[in-house]
């Protein structure tokens, strides 16, 4: 239990950590996602790499929407965008696949930055209908392009780092990891400083925020630009890591899962989005498993399965956001508050 | 710079009594209805300028147009600062935020999942200088520039006496609280000018003494020129230099209280003369 926190300068009362303990926790958590890869097996491994790569492109979102309140339904388009410029520069140029998924990042932060444009007009649900628009344009531009090959997958080289295959289950661990450390270090980083305080400002309350010297249109413009970057960058991070790009995973149900994702996990909270990455790829694979088990030993019910499977994630979601609007990051929250006092909470 | 200031609060480099801002035969019409007509208003220099009228009379409206949020069909709003001419219904209200208009709102516009802190450092937006880039690494440069902000936003914080919820989100304080942090979010922009739109509309007897006296404050120690709307005329009478009072869109008195009071339009706007003799 602790008595107070007495800082004597503003550099440490500002630090994101501002107890050695709090510095502690995350170098050991750091340590034990470092240790990982070496005692998972490869079905672990491939849950990891899936929350991290899910865990990005949910960041990426939570700038947009939950930080800045400009609700988006274009996520799977912007990473179609990502995915498929690093598979093209990859196939047709040989870039190698790092610098694709840097490419890749920049050219769909252009990209959103200009479906981005109608959010000075439109707010809310009518701009949730814009940004839906701009992702059934990326879906057909992708279907009827030449270049994109359509509907048929798009085959990228095998990534690699000095000689050696990189997109192994424990080669791309790493990728992953340390691209999500550097997200999650710039965002929490840019919400303590001016452009992420005008950003949360615009959600609040935009015309207070106009008059205090915010413009509008070029931090809305900023906002969709850096969500789109880090979304291009989990786009162009799948296709390598999966060495295949096919539209059909960034159709309207991906863009819908990452808003489910940054609701449940914490919306306007970089934290939040990790937990909702590692909820909304969990829970469907115990339910997997459990559904397994239980089909072996009642094989009646095996057909069933898939749909009680469906079935119990929405509920769980459902259940989740009626006990929970504020999500997973406010539970942990109240459970950190509740143990820092306990056992003489008064 | 009084007590210890790290920064000046106020940012107009104009002499005490000369003219800033100069509103002139402005018209502002909202399809039939016709918020304001013809209005022309000279605002001083380290003056306290008072806008009064019943409701509905189109004083918001007016404060609207100085801060670029309404954009007058007539007229000119000219601002001097720093030997600059402005048109300032030309400019939008960012442009005019840059200027050091600061102002405040009838109904809190406060960021109210912020904290104080947040809330007034969003105030000092344009005196910072980090970007896209340089924010996401924090350290260095934009730590120095933040924490350099934080003293001059403390130095206010200290002004207003708030010091106790600083860390507190604002959408969980009080009412009266919550104006004053709003009038601290004005005074972080380091204003040239400051509106405010009724700070002391729904206070009691001591919060609204509280609030006069920061309002004198800044005024007097700063020398910080106020446009104020209020409807507590004890309160207007006693702080304002000048009083201009408006009655459906029209200018009907202005001057010193002493003149303003003694003016038959403004006497018959208020107590409803003509409804008294029908």
């Amino acid at each position: 239990m602790e008595s107070g926190i007495f800082h004597t300068t503003y550099e440490s009362d500002m630090a994101l950590r501002r107890t050695p303990w709090m510095r502690w926790r995350i170098y050991i958590l750091l340590v034990l996602l470092a240790i990982f890869p070496f005692v998972a097996n490869n079905y672990y491994l491939t849950l990891a790499n899936q929350i991290g790569i899910v865990a990005i492109a949910a960041i990426g979102l939570n700038i947009l929407t939950g930080f800045t309140g400009q609700i988006s339904l274009g996520t799977g388009g912007f990473m179609a965008v990502g995915a498929y410029t690093s598979g093209l520069l990859a196939a047709n140029l040989g870039l190698p696949w790092w610098l694709t998924i840097i490419i890749a990042s920049i050219f769909t932060a252009l990209v959103g930055g200009f479906f981005g444009i109608p959010s000075l007009r439109l707010k809310g649900l009518y701009l949730a209908m814009a940004t839906l628009a701009s992702q059934q344009i990326i879906e057909w531009a992708i279907i009827r392009s030449p270049l994109t090959g359509g509907v048929e997958a798009l085959v990228l080289p095998m990534p690699t780092v000095f000689g050696r295959r990189a997109n192994t289950e424990f080669g791309f661990y790493w990728v992953i990891f340390i691209i999500l450390i550097l997200v999650v270090f710039y965002a929490v980083n840019l919400f303590r400083s001016k452009i992420g305080r005008a950003f949360i400002a615009i959600r609040d309350q935009d015309i207070a925020a106009e008059v205090m010297g915010v413009n509008l249109f070029r931090y809305k413009i900023l906002s969709f630009a850096t969500s789109s970057f880090i979304i291009g960058m989990a786009g162009g991070m799948l296709a390598n890591y999966r060495g295949i790009v096919s539209f059909e995973r960034f159709t309207i149900e991906a863009s819908i899962f990452y808003l489910a994702v940054i609701i449940i996990g914490g919306m306007g909270s970089v934290s939040g989005s990790i937990y909702g990455a590692i909820f909304m790829t969990l829970v469907p694979a115990i339910l997997t498993n459990l559904g397994q088990t239980l089909g072996g030993s009642i094989p009646q019910m095996a057909k069933l399965i898939p749909f009680i499977r469906q079935g119990v994630f929405g509920l769980t979601i459902i259940i989740f956001l009626i006990f929970e609007p504020e999500g997973l990051a406010k539970i942990w929250r109240d459970i950190k508050d509740y143990l820092r006092l306990w056992p003489f909470s008064y | 710079m009084p007590r210890g200031f790290s920064h000046t609060l106020n940012s107009s480099t104009l002499q005490p009594g000369e003219l800033q801002l100069k509103i002139e035969n402005v018209s502002l019409a909202f399809g039939g209805v016709q918020a304001l007509t013809d209005v022309s208003l000279e605002v001083r220099q380290s003056a306290i300028t008072a806008v009064i009228g019943p409701n509905g009379a189109g004083k918001t409206s007016l404060l609207n147009c100085i801060s670029g949020l309404y954009h007058p069909q007539d007229g000119r709003i000219l601002f001097y600062n720093q030997g600059n001419e402005h048109e300032l219904t030309k400019l939008k209200p960012y442009q005019i935020a840059k200027l050091g208009i600061a102002r405040s709102f009838q109904n809190i516009e406060l960021f109210k999942h912020m904290t104080v802190l947040d809330n007034l450092m969003l105030g000092r937006h344009n005196h910072l200088k980090s970007n896209i880039f340089t924010g996401g690494l924090y350290w260095g440069k934009t730590q120095k520039e933040e924490v350099e902000n934080r003293f001059f936003v403390e130095d206010i914080i200290d002004l207003l006496e708030i010091q106790a919820i600083r860390k507190q989100a604002v959408g969980t304080l009080s009412y009266g609280l919550q104006k004053r942090v709003e009038l601290g979010r004005a005074l972080a922009m380091q204003p040239s000018l400051l509106i405010l739109d009724e700070p002391m509309a729904g206070m009691n007897a001591e919060e609204k003494e509280d609030m006069a006296r920061f309002v004198l404050d800044v005024n007097e120690e700063h020398g910080v020129s106020i446009i104020i709307i209020e409807h507590d005329m004890g309160v207007v009478m006693d702080i304002s230099d000048h009083i201009a009072v408006l009655d459906f869109g029209l200018k009907i008195g202005d001057g010193t209280p002493d003149e303003v009071q003694r003016n038959p339009d403004v006497i018959r706007a208020y107590l409803g003369e003509d409804l008294a003799i029908m």
